[in-house]
């Protein structure tokens, strides 16, 4: 399979940081290995939202100007985001069970939130399978998309206010504030090799749009 | 502006002749409303769980499905025999199409809650007398934030393949915050706290209304097709 | 026809298109469409299915804004918002009623939109239509031809100067066929401009002042009478269609 520069790119950095993360960041004190997976786990949060705020930057310009290439923008940021959100859902329980004890942490205000992140993301993408006129199609994603982004900041809100209403046994706090340098050094890999990834995804996913909607309006290329 | 609002009443009071005269999506609401509080009674071990702490959440929940029935019908009545058309090739603002639409819910979905609250109070036991009028207020504030959402995703929802259940996918991680408002205030009030402590689910559903009310009605004009 | 700059000479009455385009993504349903009516005539608009003429029936109404080109109507530039939507009809197959209610219900609605609070308006276009003895009985309980009587009545309540009627005889029977006729032939004498749609040729040519063919989006012939008899024009039709571009 042929990748270009950028894909390979990104898989190297990715195959990078696993390798860094595995044998070269050293354990952390309390939490011991289980700890590790947080350097899957924020890095892909960081791409879920980013890639969801593009969308709606995305969605927004598109209600102004009507390109259509910011509507196919937004589609592949969504199909990927949707992609790093689950990453985000999967492992945080993952750290969580031996962490906190529970596989889910309904107090935790950013993994709430990053489940709402997720279903919007669907909602998006299945009404974007249910709208069969492109233009009208367009339009409905960009009002979600928007909307969508408003929606975020209330569920965090709400969690919080759950949360401070209704103190929880356990408050662990995910990240450090101060953490050694080898691990900082392993977290900004991993950001930056998730981004690369993300832009990977996004530069090959907008290209399959764009072959798509051009075979689709040639009339003469249907059977 | 005051054709804008002229124009939502003559087409809410269309809305409201519409159902006043069938009537189905109604009956179906409200039927559904008082099954859904049955049922969740049955569900659960009442020697586990007082009634009482049962009823915020039961009513919020039934109020948040029994309104999508509603809101189904609001669009649907305009998808068949484009009817819509006949609104858009008029002169009324796309504004004015909204705001009766919503209007036409805001009334639909308050008089399902004015059958479910006493039904509940009546079923579940509550002493609903000394809070009756902050749960008026608090269910009049989750209304108008269901149905500002509402009412934008069903005119989207109607064009779209399967409508009715694409409306409660659109709808719902929206109406999470106002049934968790509605619910956590309701549960501050029959508890018999001083309404104060229920003040921040309240600000909460204050300042979702405000958003989202604004927010779909300008976002309304761009789900019409032109 | 010379197009007027300033908005102090309105035109009375008249429709002018120049160069109209519409494209849905990147199929051009519409395209450089040019022609002018004058108040009181008549547009015939025939054409295979798919050749776009709902799509310019549409844009003529405010529902969909042009791609290219431009189109007014008495001046105003289209789409030019309330002032002129308040000033064209439309008359579609789809009926655009309301079944729960009542014919009156329908065409009361319908006035109530273009801010007519009358009921006699309201009466006397239902009467124009023959349908004021109907008027209490809901949609769902009239019969085809009745529904389309209604919704016409509908789409002429507020008198409009440009009235838009895209296979206005579907489901019309002889009389109701008959009462259509008679009212738009009315119309035109009272200056209204008026451009139908229709398979008919017959029926078209009955009415029309000019006849038009489209074909793929675009104007293929516009013809003034006389030249207009359905004999002539049988045959002019199929050519325009036949040809291929």
């Amino acid at each position: 399979m042929k990748l270009s520069w950028l894909s390979s790119a990104a898989l190297i950095a990715v195959a990078a940081t696993v390798v860094r993360v595995a044998f070269f960041t050293p354990l952390e004190l309390r939490q011991g290995a289980a700890q590790k997976i947080f350097y899957i786990h924020v890095p892909a949060a960081w791409v879920a939202f980013l890639a969801f705020g593009l969308v709606a930057v995305a969605s927004a310009v598109f209600l102004w100007l009507r390109d259509p290439r910011l509507d196919r923008f937004a589609e592949s940021s969504a199909e990927v985001g949707v992609v790093f959100t689950t990453v985000v859902l999967i492992t945080g329980p993952i750290w969580a069970k031996p962490i906190w004890g529970t596989y889910w942490a309904w107090w935790d205000v950013r993994l709430v939130s990053t489940l709402f992140l997720w279903f919007i993301y669907v909602a998006y993408l299945v009404l974007r399978g249910a709208v069969d006129s492109p233009t009208l199609r367009a339009r409905y994603s960009a009002v979600l998309g928007i909307l969508g982004a408003f929606l975020i900041p209330f569920i965090h809100l709400s969690v919080y206010l759950f949360t401070t209403l209704h103190p929880q046994p356990i408050i662990g706090k995910a990240s450090k504030p101060s953490l050694p340098a080898e691990m900082l050094w392993t977290f900004f890999l991993a950001f930056a090799a998730f981004t690369l990834l993300y832009v990977a995804f996004i530069v090959s996913r907008y290209r399959y749009a764009e072959e798509r909607d051009a075979i689709a309006s040639r009339p003469d290329l249907h059977a | 502006m005051s054709e804008t609002l002229a124009a939502a009443w003559l087409i809410a009071r269309k809305d409201l002749s519409i159902e006043f005269r069938t009537k189905t999506a109604f009956f179906s609401a409200v039927t559904f409303a008082l099954l859904g509080l049955v049922i969740f009674y049955y569900a659960w071990d009442p020697t586990a769980v007082a009634a009482i702490d049962l009823a915020p959440g039961v009513l919020w929940i039934i109020f948040t499905f029994s309104g999508l029935l509603g809101l189904n019908r609001s669009f649907g009545v305009e998808a068949a025999d484009r009817a819509i058309d006949g609104l858009l090739a008029s002169p009324i603002s796309r504004e004015s199409i909204f705001l009766g639409k919503a209007l036409a819910n805001l009334v639909f979905i308050g008089a399902v809650q004015l059958i479910a609250i006493p039904a509940l109070a009546i079923f579940y036991n509550l002493p609903l007398g000394p809070v009756a009028l902050p749960l008026l207020a608090i269910a009049f504030l989750a209304a108008i934030g269901l149905v500002a959402v509402g009412t934008l995703f069903s005119a989207m929802a109607v064009n779209t393949r399967l409508a009715e259940l694409l409306l409660p996918m659109l709808a719902l991680p929206f109406f999470v915050p106002i049934v968790m408002a509605a619910a956590q205030a309701t549960s501050r009030l029959l508890s018999g706290r001083p309404v104060a402590e229920a003040g921040a689910w309240i600000k909460l559903l204050l300042a979702f209304d405000l958003v989202f009310v604004v927010a779909c009605a300008l976002a309304y004009p761009f789900t019409v097709e032109d | 026809m010379t197009v007027t700059s300033a908005r102090t000479e309105p035109h009375p009455r008249l429709l002018e298109v120049a160069g109209l385009g519409r494209v849905f993504g990147a199929r051009p349903a519409v395209a450089n469409v040019s022609f002018s009516l004058r108040g009181g005539e008549c547009l015939a608009l025939f054409g295979p299915n798919g050749a776009g003429k709902t799509t310019l029936l549409r844009v003529l109404a405010g529902l969909l804004k042009p791609s290219a080109g431009t189109a007014r109507l008495s001046g105003i530039l289209l789409p030019g918002g309330a002032p002129a939507r308040s000033r064209v009809g439309l008359i579609s197959h789809q009926t655009m009623l309301y079944e729960a209610l009542s014919a009156r219900e329908n065409v009361a609605f319908a006035a109530g939109l273009h801010r007519i609070r009358d009921p006699r308006r309201v009466d006397a276009a239902l009467e124009r239509m023959s349908m004021l003895d109907r008027a209490e009985t809901p949609i769902r309980s009239l019969s085809r031809g009745m529904q389309q009587r209604v919704s016409i009545a509908r789409a002429m309540v507020h008198s409009p100067q440009l009235v838009l009627a895209d296979e206005p005889y579907n489901g019309l029977d002889d009389s109701g066929a008959r009462a259509l006729t008679s009212l738009l032939r009315e119309l035109r004498a009272a200056g209204t401009t008026v451009i139908v749609v229709t398979h008919n040729l017959a029926e078209g040519l009955a009415l029309a002042t000019h006849a038009a063919v489209m074909k793929a989006g675009t104007l293929v012939r516009f013809d003034e009478k006389p030249s207009l008899d359905i004999v002539t024009y049988s045959d002019i039709y199929r050519k325009a269609v036949a040809s291929d571009v």
